[in-house]
């Protein structure tokens, strides 16, 4: 586990994350719907925020964890300026898209699933993209890099940190 | 209900509708391998390590959840059937961290197990490994995330009996690992230690932390004096590592056994267990007659107390303030029986034999000990016992010894604390004696034995009406305790437990497979044993154990609840965050 910013909870977001659950609250399946709007609201949901889902609405913090890591809309992060997505997907991988993402991760200091300390860039690993002509692909905020070498890598950062 | 009529490998067989194929088949001799299926624990059809075929049924269907229909024509053990099964075993061994040799589980693991059975003799392909490291974080149980197999019976345990739910299933598809919540280790959320997740793992992927070496080195040391001390509920089981049949009372063999292991002296806890009814009893007279804060609430079980500190602080008022036995029992051998036998306390080292996990942390707690001194240095569950015993190659059947004094034989009162109820009988026995002024014959309080998860009874106590209530696992605990604080019912003393059935099926006692736990009642069996030994004392009570009446408070503490007696055997809880 890398180490976690911990997240002030204002009393006004207290207040709205509570109302979103006593709306919920009663009914059957109450977890995903509340998690879902809880995220619509403060961005991502990280400990603080499931702690207070868990406390209102009497469901284990490890059972909530585990909802919202097994599904892929939910995150457990803010989401950074710039998202870089590296394929994982078969064809991308066999041609080395692995040693891509390590780069990404070395340049940027963060691992897959994190977001840099100034909110900049986040990094995830994604399936395939559709786009296995170009293997091995990254995407960045929808712009789409193919072919490429670890080398490309510097530069394709660069562009991003100077804008 | 209605009966259906159904074959299975062409026997022919009646059960009620809805029964599970694994269970009809169970009934006629037919025996179903099975990995992730915990009877009335964990029931999800998640391993297809128990799947068969049914008639005119297009896929395999996993017999632990299928639900038998009037003429299912069921085929257990088909070719495709075993075909499919050997492909689910390989792919679950082929990324599994198989180090049998090594492993705290080798001999007793349902997956180990399994591939011997199922013949399993090569694998055709290597899976990718998981690579999360040892949790080590709690004081009390290890976690090995590379021999998890994700049946999720340690969830169910942690979640549906115990209702905490500190662990569960984390990420999806081949990454889902069991864990606490964002990676957290086991002792960094609010675990309370039970171990009833370790005892339902059919593998080795949560074990205790183990103090085996810690004692031989102790043991091997010639400055140090090594004073064990047993529960009772260790001598119900432990026979279970040596081949003896499940609720036999072993404890001449024990008691054999562990002299042989080369510890100084031999001590029973229940005489610690005697001493903590009178300490308790008079609690509970005080509060009784003082109009102190009811219900009095035992404080034997070091899950339960840890429950309570997490998840109902404003119970903490009713815990007694009394130590568990065995740390009581510390605390004497470390002043008074030091003192006696003149020996430095800081030479001697205590060492418990427990059926729990809970009580590794315990052990540890800071107010649990004195003069910068622990009560307790190590715990040991029964198996790690038995693990020493079998490493000494003694042969436990064979053995034989009693308990030494001074402080031997205890009461029957103390052997029953290892069996739910069994705290709140030893209590009554007592405080009826004190009450009343007499010598009662009528001691046996059937209504708070049994395995029933909440147990309620009025004992008319000379004068006095109690009302009491029991409950074991703390998922009965909650229930209880909620109906309490709603004020919907209101009690003078409770019992509460934090494992199911009591100590005698604790987190620290022998692992039965499941193959014998879904269909043998295991903690009435080793109940059972308990309250048979209880029968064959010649003193039953707590107050008539002379070497407590007279050794302990004539000669040293004075009377129970002096202040003496609050020094050295009571203690004091903290309140503790809920996540
Ligand atoms: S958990 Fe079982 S199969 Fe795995 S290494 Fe241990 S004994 Fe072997
Ligand atoms: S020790 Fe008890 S509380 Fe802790 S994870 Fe296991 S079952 Fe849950
Ligand atoms: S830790 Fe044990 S019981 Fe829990 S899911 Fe893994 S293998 Fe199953
Ligand atoms: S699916 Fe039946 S035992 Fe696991």
């Amino acid at each position: 586990m890398s180490k976690r910013r911990t997240v002030d909870i204002t009393d006004q977001q207290l207040k709205a994350i509570n109302d979103i659950i006593d709306k919920y609250k009663d009914m059957q399946g109450a977890l995903i719907p509340t998690l879902h709007d809880v995220q619509e609201y403060f961005g991502y949901l990280p400990i603080e925020v499931q702690k207070i889902v868990s406390e209102g609405l009497g469901i284990p913090l490890a059972e909530i964890y585990g909802v919202v890591t097994f599904y892929t809309q939910f995150s457990t992060q803010p989401k950074g300026q710039y998202t870089v997505s590296v394929c994982l997907g078969t064809a991308c991988y066999v041609k080395g898209s692995g040693k891509i993402l390590e780069k990404f991760e070395e340049i940027l200091g963060i691992k897959a699933g994190e977001v840099t300390d100034d909110g900049m860039f986040g990094i995830e690993a994604c399936r395939c993209v559709g786009a296995c002509g170009l293997a091995p692909v990254a995407m960045i905020n929808g712009e789409v890099y193919g072919r490429l070498v670890q080398a490309d890598v510097q530069g394709i950062c660069d562009k991003y940190m100077n804008e | 209900m209605s009966m259906v009529n159904i074959t299975i490998d062409g026997k022919p067989v009646q059960v009620p509708e809805g029964t599970t194929v694994l269970e009809a088949a169970k009934q006629v001799g037919i025996d179903i391998p099975t990995l992730c299926y915990l009877k009335g624990v964990n029931e999800i059809g998640a391993c297809r390590m128990c799947l068969v075929e049914i008639k005119g049924a297009k896929a395999l269907q996993a017999a632990c959840v299928y639900p038998v229909a009037e003429g299912n024509e069921i085929y257990t053990a088909s070719p495709v059937v075993k075909e499919a099964r050997r492909i689910n075993l390989e792919l679950l061994l082929s990324n599994h961290k198989r180090e049998c040799l090594t492993c705290v589980r080798n001999k007793n693991c349902e997956l180990q197990t399994l591939a011997e059975e199922l013949n399993i003799t090569d694998l055709e392909f290597e899976g990718e490994k998981c690579d999360l490291p040892l949790d080590e974080t709690s004081p009390s149980l290890v976690r090995d995330p590379q021999k998890c197999i994700a049946c999720r019976r340690c969830v169910a345990a942690c979640r549906n009996i115990q209702k905490i739910g500190v662990i569960d299933a984390v990420n999806r598809g081949f990454t889902t690992t069991i864990s606490p919540a964002f990676g957290l280790g086991l002792g960094e959320v609010a675990c309370v230690n039970c171990g009833q997740c370790l005892v339902a793992c059919p593998v080795g992927a949560i074990t205790e932390q183990s103090s085996i070496r810690q004692v031989w080195n102790a043991i091997a040391d010639p400055d140090k004096v090594v004073l064990v001390q047993t529960a009772p509920a260790v001598r119900a089981a432990i026979g279970e590592e040596f081949g003896m049949p499940i609720g036999t009372a072993a404890t001449k063999q024990m008691v054999g056994a562990m002299l042989g292991l080369g510890f100084d002296k031999v001590f029973d806890t229940d005489t610690a267990a005697d001493l903590t009814i009178l300490e308790e009893g008079t609690e509970l007279l005080q509060r009784l007659q003082n109009g102190g804060k009811l219900p009095l609430i035992t404080s034997c079980s070091p899950g339960w107390i840890k429950y309570c500190e997490h998840y109902y602080p404003d119970f903490l008022d009713n815990l007694s303030s009394c130590k568990s036995p065995h740390e009581m029992f510390g605390a004497v051998l470390k002043t008074y029986y030091a003192e006696k036998n003149n020996i430095d306390p800081s030479k001697i080292v205590t060492v418990s034999i427990m059926p729990c996990t809970a009580k590794k942390f315990e052990a540890k707690r800071p107010e649990l000990g004195d003069k910068g001194l622990q009560d307790v240095d190590y715990v040991l569950t029964t198996r790690e016992l038995a693990k020493m015993i079998r490493e000494a190659r003694i042969e436990f059947t064979k053995c034989e010894g009693e308990f030494e004094s001074p402080f031997g034989p205890a009461s029957g009162a103390g052997v029953i604390f290892g069996a739910t109820g069994g705290v709140m009988e030893a209590a009554l026995r007592t405080v009826a004696d004190i009450l009343t002024g007499q010598d009662l014959q009528d001691i046996e309080y059937h209504d708070v034995r049994g395995l029933q998860g909440i147990k309620e009874a009025s004992v008319k106590v000379g004068d006095l009406e109690v009302k009491l209530a029991v409950a074991h696992g703390l998922g009965n605990a909650s229930a209880l305790l909620d109906k309490i604080r709603a004020g919907e019912a209101e009690y003078h003393f409770v019992e509460i437990m934090a494992c199911p059935g009591g100590c005698v099926n604790g987190g620290g006692q022998p692992i039965q497979p499941a193959r014998i736990r879904n269909w043998v009642n295991i903690p009435q069996l080793r109940g059972q044993a308990l309250y048979e030994e209880d029968r064959n004392l010649p003193i039953r009570k707590s107050h008539k154990n002379p070497v407590i009446m007279k050794n302990l408070y004539e000669d040293w503490l004075g009377e129970p609840g002096s202040e003496q007696a609050h020094h050295l055997l009571h203690t004091t809880y903290t309140a503790r965050d809920k996540f």
